[in-house]
């Protein structure tokens, strides 16, 4: 495969404890592809949120080289690199305001000038989770902890980055929640042809859903394409 | 109107003194517990004002530029230390930010006040003026400073999450702490201005009673005191804005990362994360 179909990369990726200076990431070497749909799987605490946290350029304790495109994310202005490769947490991070207002956010952003707030598109990702156009007008405060999480995740979903870091997105939804979710994120990755995604969860099932390379993640080392319990990984 | 003042005697300073003594009563009746700290807090106070006395006697007839200097040194050194250590929260460099934050802002404003407001004083850093002045400015600023930076350090610490959302959606450092920036800032100044607001209505201020108790004209020691609010309001923006903008440059970096944990809790002299 050609190095230009190559979105997300990072070489020798390392996190030291800051006391004990005991290794978080083992020097990690990935690769994430045009189309790629990546799962990683893991315990708490093996180092899945620190990887994703490293390759989004938040966490000023790692070291080594992550690229996009082939350019050196350091080399990049920040901002503009998140732009492309967006990290989304799995807390719940919305503002005082209406959903519409938190859904807004981003367009206020310098970074992301030349996007605009497509309202009609998300009335449509609404009625997917079987909300109307009123949901946009809610109060955030009067939202279920299942609706914020949801609604963090739209605010992701609406732009337009090149590669999703996903953070447990679904850890909190009740089943039906998280299907829609997960069909969610299915709609934005099939909307552009050249976007990949890296989810990060606990079920061994949620990856097998969506996931067409599954990483697993060990006391901060990864071993790549592995697979689940024996089971060949499924493709939807 | 008198034009001197009325010179103390020791035995009315004592009598003065003696007035503790109800305070020591009631406590004693209530059982409050308190009478050791109150002779304690009393002895202190006669203490501490004599010394400053002394010195202020000595550097007044020195009036020489380092003998001045040195005590406003001393002076700022001690508010710094204050500032420092009423911080619930810590991180490192926060000793030397609020440091340069207390010297700059009172110093700079307070040269201005020398060199212009006061041109006449001579020398220029007539201690009459300058160390008063000082004093003033160091006490408010002081605490326009702990606020904003506990404000801003409790923030950063509080708001965590939101402010890396704002990052990962392509948010500048700037514009993730923005608002909490805006929210610090308004905290610290909420004191200088609340004082600016009710200024002679609620009380008079402490110079401007000092000036009247030494038969100092009315209109003259309000001009005085118009002055003093302003250098006050002046020295405690720019501390306070100078304190939150190094502890934002300070926990975040050139690629828009923060070091959220570098941010320690301060328990009694020991540091917990």
């Amino acid at each position: 495969m050609s190095t230009s179909s190559i979105l997300l990369a990072c070489r020798d990726l390392q996190r030291n404890n800051e006391r004990g200076g005991t290794p978080l990431l083992h020097g990690i070497t990935v690769q994430v592809r045009i189309g790629d749909r990546c799962a990683m799987v893991g315990a708490s605490g093996s180092g899945k949120s620190l990887l994703l946290r490293a390759l989004a350029q938040l966490d000023p304790r790692a070291t080594g080289a992550v690229t996009f495109r082939g350019q050196a994310a350091d080399e990049m202005r920040i901002p503009l690199f998140r732009r492309h490769v967006m990290y989304v947490t799995q807390h719940v991070t919305l503002l005082p305001g209406t959903v519409e207002d938190n859904l807004r956010i981003p367009f206020q952003l310098a970074a992301r000038r030349s996007e605009s707030f497509d309202r009609e598109r998300i009335v449509g990702q609404l009625n997917t989770l079987g909300r109307d156009a009123e949901f946009l007008d809610k109060p955030v405060s009067e939202l279920s902890g299942g609706e914020a999480r949801t609604v963090t995740l739209l605010r992701a979903l609406q732009l337009q980055a090149s590669v999703l870091l996903l953070d447990e997105p679904t850890s909190s939804l009740d089943d039906a929640s998280a299907r829609a979710v997960e069909s969610l994120v299915h709609a934005w990755f099939t909307r552009q042809p050249e976007r990949a995604y890296l989810w990060v969860t606990h079920s061994e099932d949620q990856a097998r859903r969506v996931a067409d390379r599954v990483w697993r993640m060990e006391g901060g080392r990864l071993d790549q394409d592995t697979s689940l319990r024996g089971l060949p990984v499924e493709r939807s | 109107m008198s034009d001197a003042y009325l010179d103390l005697q020791s035995w009315q300073v004592a009598s003065a003194a003696g007035l503790i003594l109800i305070n020591a009563t009631i406590s004693i009746r209530l059982q409050l517990g308190l009478e050791r700290t109150l002779v304690i807090a009393s002895v202190r106070t006669v203490t501490q004002l004599l010394l400053v006395g002394l010195v202020l006697h000595w550097v007044f007839e020195l009036s020489h530029l380092a003998a001045v200097a040195g005590v406003m040194m001393l002076m700022t050194a001690i508010a710094a230390g204050t500032a420092w250590q009423r911080a619930g929260r810590r991180h490192p460099g926060m000793l030397i930010n609020v440091v340069v934050s207390i010297w700059g802002s009172s110093w700079l404003v307070l040269a201005f006040a020398m060199t212009v407001v006061f041109r006449e004083t001579q020398p220029w850093y007539d201690p009459q003026y300058a160390i008063p002045l000082l004093g003033m400015i160091l006490g408010n600023t002081l605490n326009g400073i702990t606020l904003g930076l506990s404000t801003t350090v409790e923030a950063l610490s509080g708001r965590r999450h939101e402010v890396e959302a704002l990052l990962a959606l392509g948010a500048t450092r700037w514009e993730a702490a923005r608002s909490l920036i805006q929210e610090s800032v308004k905290v610290g100044m909420i004191p200088i201005v609340n004082s600016m607001m009710v200024v002679g209505l609620v009380s008079l201020p402490g110079m401007m009673t000092g000036q009247l108790l030494s038969g100092v004209a009315p209109l003259a020691a309000v001009r005085y005191q118009i002055v003093i609010m302003f250098v006050i309001a002046s020295a405690t923006s720019l501390g306070v804005v100078a304190i939150v903008l190094l502890t934002f440059l300070r926990i975040s970096n050139s690629h828009h990362q923060f070091y959220f944990d570098e941010i320690v809790t301060a328990v009694k002299g020991r540091r917990q994360t």
